[in-house]
């Protein structure tokens, strides 16, 4: 009884001194914050008091001990919940921000529908908010099934659940008002940041200590890449959000560091955001769930090995190659290109071993949508990891740096894959997580799987036309010596594009709209009836030789 | 070959081991990259010119953050012979040495901003905040017209150069004292400014917005975007021609 007063009694605390913050705060911003953290906190409080196990209590513990024989999915269900939700939001927002760059008159004219508050709601929403969700509730699978043993600190998983739920809500309204700080996918203020850094050490209590009670002697290979993302993003984001509140009520901060210095911190941050959140994780991701999928064992394991040290390793170096020809230091430019380039090998060993997992069961492209999925996030991965290190390079970069290319880029990266191998996960998961035979239909999943190729094609294809383009434009000179194309020409040459890229953009969202509502009848126990993907039926009709037509005329 | 997966199971058996050993090995890069950039001189070459923002320049920049403007624009003309002729002259680290945070951008959907000071008049700035589309038929910028509408927040500049004071800008404790008053004064013609300009060199004094009865963010906006890139003379080290 003591335990449930006292987190009461903390939950009401919280509640109170963020009323009191929001009444003494400097800036809207800070206020509106404050009510969201005092709302959320009161919520907390009144689920406290109803949820708690009285009858437990009343024996002298606080709950009922959990089932040490099963898994605790509990928060892993919500985590796909939340994947897909905030995955819907993100895209959306995305969608309409392509549009505004077409028709600006979508930004409606007001301050909280500019571009320019938009832009970080959809990079924050679909990086952090769908593949976050997407980390977590794949790492507390992955860590349960690999090493044999239930989640340690059930209740801190599930703060770690909430709790980052809340730094999403507080990020993304913070766009809206335009709380910032400017640094590109760091954008939360001073104190978003300070409560992600705890969400985030409670994560890495919860996975770390599941590792440590383990069953199996060894850490699973998905292992060593979640736990290095976990490390590493909490050393990105604490050194990368360093910074000065101008007061302890108002959201406004300064970077601790300035220009040269702060420029490149944040680029170390903002490339191994894409190195450890993006790849890393993600690699995690495959190194469980096509194995599982394709029902065959990693393909290397010395592979695995060397591949996973030298990707840790060269990532992080790779940060200057986002500051090529600026005002950084010559030799800081050249260190992070020749270890961009470099790290083409380690990024292909993880396609290579990710694809030869298929081995011998290559079949399965022909009849299962899920694998098929896998192949073309691992081929998207491997294409883009080839993009990358070429567009690090000095003499590449001097064409491709400020224009859509890069936006193309990262997008055949994030959608085809981190959202195709997330959509696969998802796929696998949804069915055992809530105890149904089989999806919903593998159709949908099949059509899911071509609107996404075909929208990804066509972003992909036109923003490495609008780049180029821009790239050549800006650059071009005519024959009397001075340059040919005002900056507002190639603005205006750019609207074809995207348009284009707008349609990529519209279909990849359709074929995720397809998942939500596959994933919806198969929660409700609903299965489709279709014809199957895996056979062909056999026509008694046809089994027989053909007579009376010779095929070819006789010799004369 | 065998010898070192057989070591390497020692790290797959002990999660501290595995942790400790990926942590020193991420940690390695960004110490050699990023560290030396804070003690070896030469990173950023001092140039003359260079002045913390005044109060009214750094409201502005505020905006510009709030606004997300870095998402279009870049403030870092690279070296090459067409950025210089379409911007002006490439940018030096110096020029951003007291930007918390930096401001350099990584995209261009709008033209580069790092020299965009005294090349239009503030009229233009005005009109075109407020309806971009007016003077450039082809842009795709947001409009910003409620910029015009909200009054600036005064009296709080004294916790912003002190919290900017804390990150290294020097600022002086009169800097500092005065800096609700400069704020105020740097868009008001009619205020006596030379305590202002003494402080800040180069600092413009005007209204800014066209409306000189109230203190904007437009006129904060106008004040930072005309200031931009003009604190370094860069004729004072062009080749002087010799007459022939």
């Amino acid at each position: 009884m003591d335990t449930l007063l006292l987190r009461v009694g903390g939950w009401l605390a919280i509640v109170f001194f963020a009323f009191i913050a929001m009444v003494l705060a400097a800036d809207t911003g800070f206020a509106v914050h404050m009510a969201i953290i005092a709302m959320a906190a009161g919520i907390t409080l009144w689920v406290t008091i109803n949820k708690a196990d009285y009858a437990a209590i009343g024996r002298g513990i606080l709950k009922a001990p959990a089932d040490p024989g099963i898994y605790d999915d509990d928060p892993i269900r919500w985590g796909v919940i939340a994947t897909i939700f905030w995955g819907i939001a993100g895209m959306a927002v995305g969608l309409i921000i392509a549009l505004q760059l077409a028709f600006p008159v979508l930004n409606l004219n007001n301050e909280f529908t500019t571009f320019g508050r938009l832009r970080p709601l959809h990079t924050s929403a679909v990086i952090f908010a769908f593949g976050g969700n997407a980390l977590i509730a794949t790492s507390y699978y992955v860590v349960q099934r690999t090493c044999r043993a239930r989640l340690a600190f059930p209740g801190l998983a599930r703060f770690v659940f909430w709790g980052y739920q809340l730094f999403i809500v507080l990020a993304a309204t913070g766009y809206l008002m335009g709380v910032t700080q400017s640094k590109e996918y760091a954008e939360p203020e001073w104190y978003v940041d300070l409560w992600l850094t705890i969400v985030w050490l409670c994560y890495a209590a919860v996975f770390i200590g599941t590792v440590v009670r383990r069953s199996e002697p060894h850490i699973y290979v998905a292992n060593w890449f979640y736990l290095s993302f976990i490390l590493t993003i909490a050393m990105l984001h604490v050194v990368n959000g360093l910074s000065m509140p101008v007061s302890l009520l108002g959201s406004k901060s300064y970077a601790a560091f300035a220009g040269v210095q702060d420029a490149l911190t944040q680029w170390w941050y903002g490339h191994n955001a894409v190195g450890f959140f993006l790849t890393a994780g993600f690699l995690a991701m495959m190194y469980y769930f096509v194995p599982k999928q394709a029902e065959r064992p990693v393909y290397s394991y010395r592979l695995s090995i060397i591949h996973f040290w030298s990707l840790i390793f060269l990532y992080i170096w790779a940060g200057p190659h986002h500051l090529h020809y600026t005002a950084l230091p010559d030799w800081a430019q050249t260190l992070g290109m020749v270890f961009s380039v470099v790290l083409w090998m380690p990024s292909w060993g993880g396609m290579i071993n990710g694809l030869m997992t298929l081995n011998g069961a290559w079949d399965k492209i022909r009849t299962d949508p899920i694998i098929r999925m896998m192949v073309l996030a691992l081929a998207f991965y491997g294409m883009s990891t080839f993009e990358g290190p070429m567009m690090s390079i000095k003499a590449v970069n001097s064409l491709s740096h400020y224009t859509d290319w890069t936006v193309g880029h990262v997008h055949s990266g994030a959608l085809g894959w981190n959202g195709m191998i997330t959509f696969a996960c998802l796929y696998y998961l949804v069915p055992r997580l809530w105890g149904k035979e089989r999806l919903y239909s593998l159709r949908m999943v099949n059509w899911h799987f071509w609107l996404s190729t075909l929208g990804i094609v066509l972003y992909a294809a036109s923003m490495w036309v609008a780049g180029i383009m821009q790239g050549l434009m800006w650059r071009e000179y005519g024959d009397d010596g001075y340059l040919v194309y005002a900056f507002s020409e190639v603005v205006s040459a750019m609207l074809p594009m995207y348009l284009i890229r707008a349609a990529g953009g519209l279909l990849y969202l359709a074929g995720a709209l397809v998942l939500v509502y596959n994933v919806w009848m198969t929660i409700a126990g609903k299965q489709r009836e279709e014809k199957p993907m895996t056979e062909t039926p056999h026509n008694e009709d046809l089994d027989k030789p053909i007579v009376g037509k010779p095929a070819i005329a006789p010799a004369e | 070959m065998s010898g070192f997966a057989e070591k390497h199971k020692k790290l797959e058996r002990n999660v501290t081991l595995l942790g400790a050993a990926a942590f020193v090995t991420v940690a390695i890069g960004g110490i050699v990259e990023i560290a030396p950039l804070f003690w070896i001189d030469n990173t950023i070459e001092e140039v003359e010119g260079m002045r913390p923002y005044t109060p009214l320049e750094l409201a502005g920049r505020n905006i510009y953050i709030r606004e997300g403007c870095y998402s279009c624009h870049s403030q870092m003309v690279r070296p090459f012979r067409d950025e210089v002729e379409r911007y002006g002259h490439y940018s030096l680290a110096a020029e951003s040495m007291y930007d918390h945070p930096f401001q350099w951008g990584s995209k261009r959907t709008g033209p580069d901003l790092a020299r965009v000071g005294g090349r239009y008049s503030d009229e233009w700035h005005v009109q075109h905040l407020i309806d971009p589309r007016s003077v450039v038929p082809e842009s795709i910028m947001p409009p910003y017209a409620f910029l015009a509408d909200k009054d600036l927040k005064t009296g709080d500049m004294v916790k912003h150069l002190t919290a900017q004071r804390r990150v290294g800008v020097p600022y002086t404790e009169e800097a500092i004292a005065a800096a609700n008053e400069d704020l105020v004064a740097q868009a008001d013609p009619e205020a006596v400014t030379t305590d202002l300009v003494e402080r800040y060199p180069k600092a413009q004094v005007r209204d800014f917005d066209g409306d000189p009865d109230r203190l904007t963010e437009m006129d904060a906006l106008v004040a930072y975007l005309q200031m931009i890139g003009t604190l370094v003379d860069f004729e004072a080290g062009e080749a002087q021609e010799q007459p022939r």
